[in-house]
């Protein structure tokens, strides 16, 4: 058996069975899960339901107000004065004061929970529609529910048209949220195994077991046996996530999720008819993500997180060698997470504008390119020769850390107890043998 | 026949030399000690011995052939700083380290199994290392060593953190070792052992070889005619029966017994002592004095005490 492989097979092992791993790759969906549900679930239990109670003085408005799930209407036949004393004691949460609906109409509400915007729009527009109705009916003697009939319900698709003729209707937001989740996701996978393989060499270096490996095998044999096999529990981590996390969402989903929230929004639009005010989002969602090429980036982010991790976990592996403790890490660590952490922070700029200059160079610079090139990739804009042309130079990147990290590592991992500067790392670049 | 030769090997590292012009030769089936204080340049040797690193001149055999990456698999090394993953189990480890030399992992397991049993370790097999004693991980490390039979081991002091007992048992494993075939260099600062196992030695001091030899052989010419004798009688007798080729180092009496320690100016034989004497004294015992390899260590390195680096570089000009 190949002793790179036996290598690989250890380091691989050996995570993977860690109960460490275990649990983040359980818990791991269940918080993604959580992050993406839980806005949902907030905004739909944020919705707060008002009784309102209707005070008619111009009596156009008996029966008039449909009830929704927020919106509970009952008129009651009291003085407004009544009415506004037992406020306290009603299970209503409001009244709603018609004087008249004349030139200058008189409405007032009257509160115990302020209502929210969208509440006074949406009583607004069910005001403004019952008048209108009425005046309809009044005028053209068009009945309710012919009216309801020729309603029309319009919204506007946006669709690109490519040069060479190729439609993709997209969201812009749905672009954002996922340029941004593959930018943090691509992050943290890169930190957390590159550091992963700069702990693994210091462990070995400290305990001393690396004189025993390395006189079985080459230095680089075993710096690229740990790099990989880590690799593979990234790779083997990202796709337990996947899996899970779809199949939590979609369970969660099918459950209570979109159903209900769609069901919701047609009845609303049918009775306010504000389909440009469109208060759910769920559906341009379920359109947009249709718009997204799913596939390019779940590729993508595989070649850009193997690509990144080379890199940086190469020049990782060689800090490890050069130290003895993780605490003397932290020197050589700054200067190279910089470039790592600059992309992170400039993802927002590069959204506002994912075609410009500055997101192009930086989606070809190697060290930039895999937090940048995740960013772009969901806006659809990044031409293949683009894509070609990254890759291809991170692929040179990492080919050229893991050249200086060959070099460094093979001596650091035998020096102990030397205080290293950069100088020292310099003259092991040119070391023979 | 050498197992092992080292022809000329010079290395340096970026501000000090580590090796210069050192040549060994390392008799097949024999023990074979490799001295030197701290820093004198043993552990680069052994590096390089082990293809961790390679010399800036010279060569190295193995057997006939020059040393190459195929014979890994006939090395076994134990360093003197030495360790193993903590969090791996013990039987896990030793089948890795196995098959990283090379051996298939049925085998690895048969035979380390035999050795556990040997040992008395079998339920360790499933432990952390992190959960045994210094002790006990050192005996798996030795085992990790030496289980895919190797034709040349290099231990690096391999009694270190072992008690007496251990000691005993390791030692015992070594000499079994060579008998069977194996050649061992052994690398140490404890003389003693040195005497009492080892056929051959070399003294490196200063990245040079100061001395070299058998270890009889080298005793025999370290012996500085000092005789231990113990008798009683009368030590004026014995002073004036003494014949003039002798000088007293040192006189003690003890009860009526006289204990002296002499030194022969000439050549000469325990015979002719007992001779001069044995009428005037009653004697007890005699014995020669023979310097302990300790003695030959400190008296060597001392010897060659501060050489210019100056020296050195012109030296290895002038080789070239």
């Amino acid at each position: 058996m190949n002793k790179v492989l036996l290598i690989v097979k250890r380091e691989y092992l050996t995570r993977v069975k860690k109960k460490s791993f275990i649990i983040m790759t359980i818990l791991g969906p269940v918080m993604m899960a959580g992050l993406m549900l839980v806005p949902i679930w907030l905004a739909i239990k944020d919705k707060d339901i008002q009784r309102i109670e209707v005070i008619d003085e111009t009596g156009a408005f008996i029966n008039q107000f449909e009830n929704t799930t927020e919106l509970q209407f009952k008129n009651e036949f009291i003085s407004i004065e009544e009415a506004k004393a037992n406020l306290y004691n009603d299970f209503y949460t409001a009244i709603l004061h018609i004087k008249s609906v004349e030139k200058d109409a008189e409405i007032q509400m009257y509160y115990k929970k302020q209502p929210g915007f969208t509440t006074i729009m949406t009583i607004e527009k069910t005001i403004e529609n019952v008048i209108r109705s009425i005046e309809i009916q009044n005028k053209f003697n068009v009945g309710k529910d012919q009216l309801a009939s020729i309603q029309p319900n319009i919204s506007i698709k946006p669709i690109s048209l490519t040069i060479d003729g190729k439609e993709e209707s997209k969201n812009v937001g749905i672009s954002t949220a996922l340029g941004f989740g593959g930018a943090i996701l691509i992050y943290f996978f890169i930190f957390m195994y590159g550091v992963q393989i700069m702990r693994g060499v210091i462990e070995e270096k400290t305990s001393r077991i690396v004189e025993i490996i390395i006189s079985s095998v080459k230095p680089f044999q075993l710096m690229m046996g740990k790099i990989v096999g880590i690799a593979m529990v990234g790779l083997t981590q990202f796709l337990l996530w996947t899996i899970l996390t779809g199949i939590i969402y979609t369970v969660i989903m099918g459950a209570f999720g979109v159903d209900a929230a769609a069901s919701q929004t047609e009845g609303m639009m049918d009775q306010v008819n504000m389909p440009q005010l469109s208060e759910n989002p769920y559906q341009d969602i379920i359109g947009g993500l249709e718009s997204i090429p799913f596939m390019q980036i779940l590729i993508s982010f595989i070649f850009y997180f193997l690509g990144g991790y080379l890199l940086y976990g190469a020049l990782l592996a060689a800090v490890g060698s050069a130290v003895d403790s993780e605490a003397d890490t932290q020197q050589f660590m700054l200067p190279i997470t910089i470039p790592l952490i600059f992309a992170f922070v400039v993802a927002q700029t590069v959204m506002d504008n994912p075609d410009g200059s500055m997101a192009f160079w930086l989606s070809i610079i190697p060290f930039t390119s895999p937090v940048i090139m995740m960013v772009r990739i969901p806006f659809g804009g990044v031409e293949t020769w683009e894509l070609l042309l990254s890759m291809g130079s991170l692929i040179l990147g990492f080919l050229g850390t893991t050249w200086v990290a060959a070099k460094i590592y093979r001596t650091g991992i035998l020096m102990y107890g030397k205080k290293i500067t950069y100088k020292e790392l310099g003259k092991w670049l040119f070391y023979k043998g | 026949m050498n197992l092992l030769q080292v022809k000329r090997v010079y290395k340096s590292y970026a501000n000090h030399q580590a090796l210069h012009n050192i040549s060994l030769h390392v008799k097949e089936q024999s023990i074979f000690g490799l001295l030197g204080p701290n820093g004198a340049g043993k552990t680069t040797l052994i590096r390089i011995i082990n293809q961790i690193t390679g010399p800036d001149k010279g060569e190295v055999f193995f057997g006939k052939e020059l040393l190459a990456p195929k014979h890994i698999a006939q090395i076994g090394y134990l360093p003197e700083e030495r360790g193993l993953y903590k969090k791996m189990k013990v039987g896990e480890q030793a089948l890795y380290l196995a098959q990283l030399k090379g051996m298939d992992k049925g085998e690895a397991n048969y035979k380390l199994k035999q050795w556990f049993e040997k040992f008395e370790i079998d339920g360790w097999w499933d432990k952390k290392i992190e959960e045994l004693s210094k002790g006990m991980a050192q005996k798996i490390q030795f085992i990790t060593t030496v289980l895919h039979e190797p034709k040349l081991l290099i231990l690096d002091e391999p009694f270190s953190g072992f008690d007496p007992i251990n000691t005993n048992l390791i030692k015992k494993e070594i000499l079994e070792l060579r008998d069977n075939g194996s050649t061992i260099i052994f690398s140490t600062h404890n003389m003693e052992s040195v005497e009492e196992i080892c056929d051959d030695i070399a003294l490196i001091n200063k990245s040079k070889k100061i001395l070299e030899g058998k270890v009889t052989e080298i005793k025999e010419a370290y012996k500085s005619n000092v005789f231990e004798l113990v008798f009683t009688g009368n030590m004026i007798a014995f002073s004036t029966a003494l014949w003039t080729g002798f000088e007293i180092l040192e006189s003690k009496e003890d009860n009526g017994r006289n204990k002296v320690t002499l030194k022969a100016t000439k050549s000469s034989d325990v015979n002719e002592l007992i001779k001069t004497i044995v009428n005037d004294v009653q004697i007890l015992s005699v014995k020669e004095i023979t310097p302990s390899m300790n003695d030959i260590f400190i008296q060597k390195v001392q010897e060659v005490m501060p050489e210019s680096l100056e020296e050195v570089q012109e030296e290895e000009v002038l080789n070239e």
